[in-house]
């Protein structure tokens, strides 16, 4: 029997609403099977806790008295640039953004990245001051030309992330087939299929937990960083139709999510500043995300195990920068990654990860007690997310 | 008795020296290899706990120095801020000893075992987190 949204939203009202976590549902339906499972589980939580370069924060700064136009100027925080072509008071500041003087890749070897936007953001979060310095031309009604101050959230009246793209269903798996090491987004790279770094949760993961997008939508609220936020859209580079396991789940990286969530109510435990040698700044998010079990389909995808879900090997020292060689070197299962080594071309091959299951499995659980005790309900997505599914229609 | 940690460093001439052979009947010295590794046609790189009477320490440490064998004694340790480490795990693969290590079974959190730790700074270029300290060994019994 098919549930609605609107049903399971009255359960978490009343309080007889249960939930479980993407890793707690596989074992529910082993031991119970999908039928009796989908009538008595109404929720399963998801979570992901992982570098997500594509986020960043806009911030509406509060006037002085004698007020400025920063759009059209520039803006600075504690060195970092933030962009500041919007009105008066509106900046953005991008978690990958780095301070002009920043040594990077100096002397020959790889650069450290120690700061950039994505510690002011977090930085803000916490609750401390980061440095405004700031530039404007001086118009007759915004005269003030320069202003430098220490600002906190409480000297913004709007402050939250807006990111493009979040939550990447599967991802490539990266390895060096050349004879030194390289340092990418996906880490450093040792020589010789020296090590695999890898980057999902599997399992929880929230878009391996709905493969076709059956009732995550723009519209649905989620669980950004402690904060309440939503989807917005389909993320950038969003891939609608990648080619699919049986189970339906995609075997490149594939759907993403647009996300929104108010800075200023996130808790920064969840708000990591990352740096990756030799590459960049970036910033390690927490989200979650609840699937309704609106029926027997749903609870079938939820239930997906790692040994089902597969990524791609792709070689970061050709391949992917310059489209030479290979494209994919054989596909893994994320069980496989999380046993610590994989099979490459004969070569039993480390493996290591940046989202943290650890971070992924706490965020599932955080998310599951509040819609337990009725703090989180369930919004129903207006518009679904472009998708090959073969049926994206859901009960209503 | 006295015990330092060290890194030898054999330039291609000497991989072929007994040399460990030679601190251990010369200089009645315990040593623990805890890493070895030669690059083809180029230096060999060993690291050691080394440990023995005070006197005989010196002169095993002289003969290397005779020898031209370069010591480098670990007198930093490597620490983590627990704090700030999130548990993903990129640190893995890298560490040679498993001083860092990962419990799969249950929780995924990351451990540190200290005493497994070899100072080869890996952990620390490739910890996102920043989460790998370098400081000094405060643990030295000499």
């Amino acid at each position: 029997m098919a549930k609605t949204i609107e049903q399971i939203n009255e359960k978490i009202a009343n309080g007889s609403v249960v939930v479980l976590t993407a890793e707690e549902i596989i074992t529910a339906v082993r031991e119970q099977g999908l039928a009796k499972t989908a009538r008595t589980v109404d929720v399963v939580t998801t979570g992901t806790f992982s570098p997500m370069c594509s986020s960043g924060a806009f911030l509406n700064i509060k006037q002085p008295s004698e007020k400025m136009k920063l759009g059209g100027g520039f803006a600075f925080l504690n060195g970092v640039p933030a962009y500041a072509g919007l009105a008066a008071a509106d900046i953005y500041i991008g978690a990958t953004a780095l301070p002009d003087k920043d040594p990077r890749n100096g002397n020959g070897r790889p650069g450290r990245f120690a700061y950039g936007g994505a510690h002011v953001i977090a930085e803000l979060a916490a609750g401390q001051k980061v440095t405004l310095r700031a530039g404007a031309y001086g118009t007759d009604c915004y005269p003030c030309k320069q202003r430098g101050q220490q600002i906190g959230l409480e000297d913004t009246n709007d402050a939250f992330l807006f990111n493009p793209r979040n939550g990447y269903q599967n991802y490539n798996v990266a390895v060096n087939l050349s004879d030194r090491p390289i340092y990418t987004y996906m880490g450093k790279l040792n020589p010789n299929l020296g090590n695999a770094n890898y980057c999902s949760a599997g399992q929880l993961s929230p878009l391996f937990n709905d493969p076709y997008f059956r009732t995550i939508g723009v519209g649905t609220r989620v669980w950004l960083a402690g904060a309440q936020g939503y989807v917005v859209r389909h993320g950038t580079q969003h891939n609608p139709a990648p080619p699919r396991h049986d189970n339906g789940t995609p075997l490149v990286a594939a759907g993403n999510l647009a996300l929104i969530g108010d800075l200023k109510q996130m808790d920064p435990h969840w708000l990591k500043p990352v740096s990756f040698t030799g590459y960049g700044v970036t910033l390690s998010l927490g989200l979650g995300v609840a699937i309704p079990m609106v029926d027997e389909q749903m609870v079938r995808h939820v239930a997906v195990t790692d040994d089902d879900l597969l990524a791609p090997v792709v070689d970061y020292s050709r391949y992917y920068p310059y489209g030479q060689g290979e494209p994919i070197l054989g596909r893994v299962s994320y069980a496989q990654l999380k046993s610590g080594k994989i099979r490459i071309r004969g070569k039993d091959v480390p493996t290591g990860s940046f989202s943290s299951l650890a971070g992924a499995r706490q965020i599932a659980c955080l998310l599951k007690e509040q819609i337990q005790c009725g703090r989180f309900s369930l919004a129903q997505a207006q518009q679904p997310l472009p998708s090959n599914g073969p049926d994206q229609e859901v009960p209503s | 008795m006295k015990k330092i940690k060290a890194v030898l460093r054999f330039s291609p001439e000497l991989v072929e020296e007994p040399v460990i052979y030679a601190l251990i009947t010369g200089y009645g010295l315990r040593v623990n290899i805890l890493r070895a590794a030669i690059d083809t046609g180029k230096q060999g790189r060993m690291v050691v706990d080394l440990e023995g009477d005070s006197q005989n320490l010196d002169q095993g440490l002289a003969y290397l120095d005779r020898l031209g064998v370069e010591v480098q004694s670990l007198s930093t340790q490597i620490g983590r801020a627990e704090e700030a480490c999130t548990s993903c795990t990129a640190c893995i693969p890298h560490c040679p000893t498993g001083a860092l290590n990962v419990d799969r079974q249950a929780t995924w959190k990351v451990g540190f075992d200290a005493d497994r730790c070899i100072v080869c700074l890996s952990c620390v270029e490739v910890c996102i987190s920043k989460a790998m300290t370098v400081g000094e060994n405060s643990q030295r019994t000499d």
